[in-house]
């Protein structure tokens, strides 16, 4: 048996075809979301962060309505959770998490990192956050809050990060490029 | 009735997967615990029908928030733990 001749493959073929038959899904819709999830990756994030970075409108839609936020960039999230924006400020600090399984707004930061799934960031997050995102070399100032978004049910959260001191002439492209998965997650901060 | 923001609120110290097989989206380590309402997400079909492909009631979600220091005996920052909970486990106190 080869990989391509699996049990699950013939069962995922037998299920598509059914979907077609029935004329429930059409097999060139079931292509586009295939290919909607494999383009999905941070920099879509990272593009809606640095246009909130540049245009107060922009991010007073995105910390108001993310889904709305995504599809005005061209991100689409038809049929999809809705996404919901939490802003770092100097007060406070985001830190997105799931403890009971691993949710994570997939349309705009792709499949998550590795460790987001694992026991040790699900547990440690809720219980020690200063501690552990100290490891990834974020260092907060003492007054700053953290809230830790514990992300158990119908929506998606990503976090809108401060935009870094040093940046104040760059375009939209050029932030964009500076914002990374963990920035939107919160474990980090990005850096100019 | 939906809960406003600022509603102090009890999440249920229940354990439905000790009865049998379950499907919850309530942490563990918020049953039994006070937080307090941010807001009114929305309403959704129930995940704990849904999971069984039972019918679904339609419920209020909410984001609420709790002080560590309530959740974690070692906690000694104020930080805040911020999470989605259905109205069925919420009590207001």
């Amino acid at each position: 048996m080869t990989l391509i001749e699996t049990d699950g493959e013939r069962l995922l073929l037998a299920v598509r075809s059914l979907l077609a038959q029935k004329g429930i899904v059409t097999p060139e819709e079931i292509a586009e979301r295939a290919r909607l999830t494999s383009e999905a990756s941070p920099a879509q994030g990272a593009r809606m962060v640095a246009r909130a970075w540049v245009d107060p409108a922009y991010r007073k839609l995105m910390l108001d309505d993310g889904t709305r936020a995504a599809e005005a960039v061209g991100i689409p999230m038809r049929g999809l959770l809705p996404l919901g924006v939490l802003e770092n400020t100097a007060e406070v600090h985001n830190l997105v998490v799931c403890t009971l399984c691993s949710c994570y707004p997939r349309q705009v930061l792709g499949f998550p990192p590795f460790w987001f799934k694992s026991a040790a960031y699900r547990a440690r997050s809720v219980r020690d956050p200063r501690g552990l995102i100290a490891e990834w070399g974020t260092v907060l100032p003492a007054e700053t809050r953290i809230q830790v978004v514990d992300s158990t049910a119908d929506y998606r959260w990503m976090v809108l990060p401060l935009r870094p001191a040093g940046t104040e002439n760059w375009d939209e492209a050029r932030l964009a490029a500076i914002v990374r998965d963990g920035d939107m997650i919160g474990i980090t901060v990005p850096n100019a | 009735m939906t809960l406003a923001p600022g509603t102090e609120v009890h999440v249920k110290f229940d354990w439905p997967e000790a009865r049998g097989p379950a499907h919850i989206r309530t942490p563990h380590y918020l049953r039994g615990k006070t937080g307090t309402v941010v807001r009114h997400l929305g309403d959704f079909a129930n995940p704990e029908d849904l999971a069984f492909a039972r019918p679904a009631v339609i419920l209020p979600l909410y984001h609420v928030r709790f002080d560590a220091r309530t959740l974690w005996p070692d906690a000694v920052t104020a930080d805040e733990i911020l999470v989605e909970l259905y109205g069925s486990w919420l009590e207001p106190k």
